[in-house]
């Protein structure tokens, strides 16, 4: 662990924009990321993913060709056997990209003893820790983006049909939410990288969290449910309240957060992504699409959630560089 | 000259208990090469942090270039370049990249950037190597490469971390010619080293550094003065008398003390250059002179006997 310092008692007003160079250090990093072998890595491993599950869907949807009015959505969510479906294989995919492309940003420079050079630049510190998390964080969009319309390429080309508007919209919603998943394992593995001086201990501290949430956190909501909303007579209520704070604790990991938004905005027929009593159904037309506005509303919580966990902590990284001693 | 290219007033900086740096009063003129000398761990680099601004100090004030490092970092930042201790570069871009990304840095772009980098590339003789990966360098070319790092933002003072260290003898020598030529053209240069004959064969004044106090500051002969009490040794091979040769050196004004050493070999210690007297004490002894020669003092004896006197000295 670096040494802390407190900082000097007096607020100093400093000269000039926090992000001076901002911009060199973003095109330097994108350079860098686009560049490297790791890179290269990943795309290979998402190009395969996106055309083994997309392929399979197709297999999977040539048999319902024209009863779905959202077909091009279906590509996303059809899983067949063997292979999940594409947002299933994205959840877990998503934050191994960004792991990658984060975990080493702050403790390599330590270590190739560049940092204090750089800072020795007429720059601040925001602008170094900012530009390195900008620069993951539009790489990763690029691929994302790529991935996006190689699908809805594959798309048109193997089912023939042009998607429709809504399609489009709906889909683009998902493009950003994917972006924004991936920025807070963006931001966990920059974290870490200010936290640990090995590149491979903050991989390892960032691949933790992740198994974390994506193996365990779901047995240990159902866990801690049951103790914190015991059903002791199995009434109805008692079930209910359970159920209910289980998925409140398991949306406390991204991974529920993102699954749940996408299934939303994915299949405009899923009106809720918690669960609905019977009563509450009175009047709904079973299994009629909801418009584009209404699926938004239903997973705003969820989206905004992980924009907020994104800066949430980004600021956490923030704070622990602008503390950190720049002396190896 | 004349004028504080650094000036730091009772600056300290503590990291929990420990002192680093202890009430420093630090004065570095236009122009001219300052040696921080010390061992290691005794804030030299911590010192050399605050003057960038890239630590805060815990106390006191700093002022390069008439700024405050922590208030107009940038402005301080964009006229001082500094070398730190091992020079790291992106191992997997070439030279010329490395610069780039620095250039950029500085806010210099397009053919301004390029035209610059290649005069400074020229100037510290990587020009051939210019578009070959830094992994491929040697720790001599590295530095040279650090200097031409600094040399982009055309600064006015250039702060060196242990400059020579690792470097090979003609690595070493080459690079101190460098440090030369830079001050020919002006610039202020801190270098902080503990390769004493270096520091000696480059800097005007130095500062010796011990646990975070700089106890010596000076001319490297004024702290001969300072610490051995003398400033120039005369050594001299002369055919005679042993003890009439003795008496007549011990008369000679200005000596303050005389050794006899193996053979016919003799050693005075003077305040100044005393050797047309030594000569003329010598061949009107009787004796026959046969060799006469000024040893000039080396900063190896200041620091050997300094740190000798620190240690026997009562702790307080």
């Amino acid at each position: 662990m670096p040494r802390k310092t407190k900082q000097p008692t007096p607020p100093v007003e400093r000269e000039g924009s926090p992000w001076t160079g901002l911009w060199a250090v973003v095109t330097k990093e994108m350079a860098d990321h686009m560049t490297s072998a790791r890179m290269r890595i990943l795309e290979v491993l998402i190009v395969l993913t996106a055309a083994g599950s997309v392929y399979s869907a197709m297999q999977q949807l040539r048999e319902t060709v024209g009863q779905d009015p959202y077909l091009f959505l279906k590509l996303f969510t059809t899983a067949r056997d063997p292979l999940p479906s594409f947002i299933n294989f994205l959840v877990f995919l998503v934050p191994l990209i960004a792991i990658a492309l984060a975990f080493d940003s702050i403790n390599a420079e330590f270590s190739r003893r560049t940092l204090s050079r750089v800072l020795a630049q007429p720059i601040y510190r925001d602008a170094l820790l900012m530009g390195k998390f900008l620069g993951a964080f539009f790489t990763l969009s690029l691929v994302l983006t790529a991935i996006w319309m190689l699908i809805f390429g594959l798309g048109i080309v193997g089912l023939g049909l042009p998607p429709s508007t809504e399609e489009v919209a709906r889909s683009l919603w998902f493009l950003l939410a994917t972006i924004f998943y991936g920025g807070i394992w963006l931001a966990v593995a920059v974290v870490f990288s200010i936290v640990f001086r090995q590149p491979a201990t903050a991989a390892l501290a960032s691949i933790a969290v992740w198994l974390f949430f994506t193996v365990f956190w779901g047995i240990l909501a159902s866990l801690f449910a049951q103790t914190i909303s015991p059903v002791q007579y199995g009434t109805m209520d008692e079930i209910i309240r359970q159920t209910e704070t289980q998925i409140a604790l398991s949306r406390l990991s991204p991974n529920t957060l993102y699954a749940e938004s996408m299934i939303a905005i994915l299949q405009p027929t899923v009106r809720t992504t918690s669960f609905l009593l019977p009563t509450q159904l009175e009047g709904a037309v079973m299994g009629s699409p909801l418009p584009l506005r209404q699926s938004l509303l239903l997973i705003w919580p969820q989206f905004t959630g992980l924009i907020a966990v994104t800066i949430l902590l980004f600021a956490l990284g923030y704070v622990l560089f602008q503390r950190q001693e720049i002396r190896a | 000259m004349g004028e504080n290219v650094i000036e730091t007033f009772n600056l300290t900086k503590k990291y929990d208990r420990f002192i680093a740096v202890n009430n420093l009063n630090l004065r570095v003129q236009r122009g001219e090469v300052f040696g921080l000398l010390g061992p290691n761990g005794a804030g030299k680099t911590t010192t050399i942090l605050m003057l960038l601004g890239l630590t805060d100090p815990t106390s006191g004030k700093v002022s390069v270039l008439g700024m405050d490092p922590s208030r107009k970092t940038l402005s301080v930042k964009s006229r001082v370049g500094y070398i730190p201790d091992t020079v790291g570069f992106y191992e997997e871009l070439t030279a010329r990249e490395n610069l780039i990304y620095i250039a950029k840095l500085n806010g210099l772009s397009g053919n301004q950037a390029y035209q610059r980098i290649d005069e400074v590339l020229t100037r510290v003789g990587l020009h051939e190597e210019a578009d070959h990966r830094v992994a491929t360098f040697s720790r001599g070319m590295r530095q040279r490469l650090g200097v031409a790092d600094v040399l982009i933002k055309q600064p006015q003072l250039i702060i060196m971390d242990e400059p020579t260290q690792g470097l090979d003898p003609e690595g070493a020598r080459e690079f101190l010619e460098l440090i030369r030529d830079l001050k020919k053209e002006g610039i202020t240069i801190l270098l902080s080293s503990h390769l004493l004959h270096q520091v000696q064969a480059v800097c005007d004044r130095v500062g010796l550094f011990h646990k975070g106090r700089m106890v010596l500051e000076g001319s490297v002969t004024e702290l001969a003065k300072q610490v051995l009490g003398r400033a120039y040794r005369v050594v001299l091979e002369a055919d005679g008398d042993k003890e009439v040769i003795i008496n007549a050196l011990k008369k000679i004004p200005g000596q303050v003390g005389v050794h006899a050493k193996d053979g016919k070999y003799y050693e005075v210690e003077a305040e100044h250059d005393i050797r047309p007297d030594v000569a003329r004490a010598v061949v009107q002894s009787g004796a026959a002179l046969l060799r006469l020669d000024v040893e000039a003092q080396s900063l190896d004896d200041i620091y050997a006997r300094y740190f000798e006197e620190v240690k026997h000295a009562p702790q307080n």
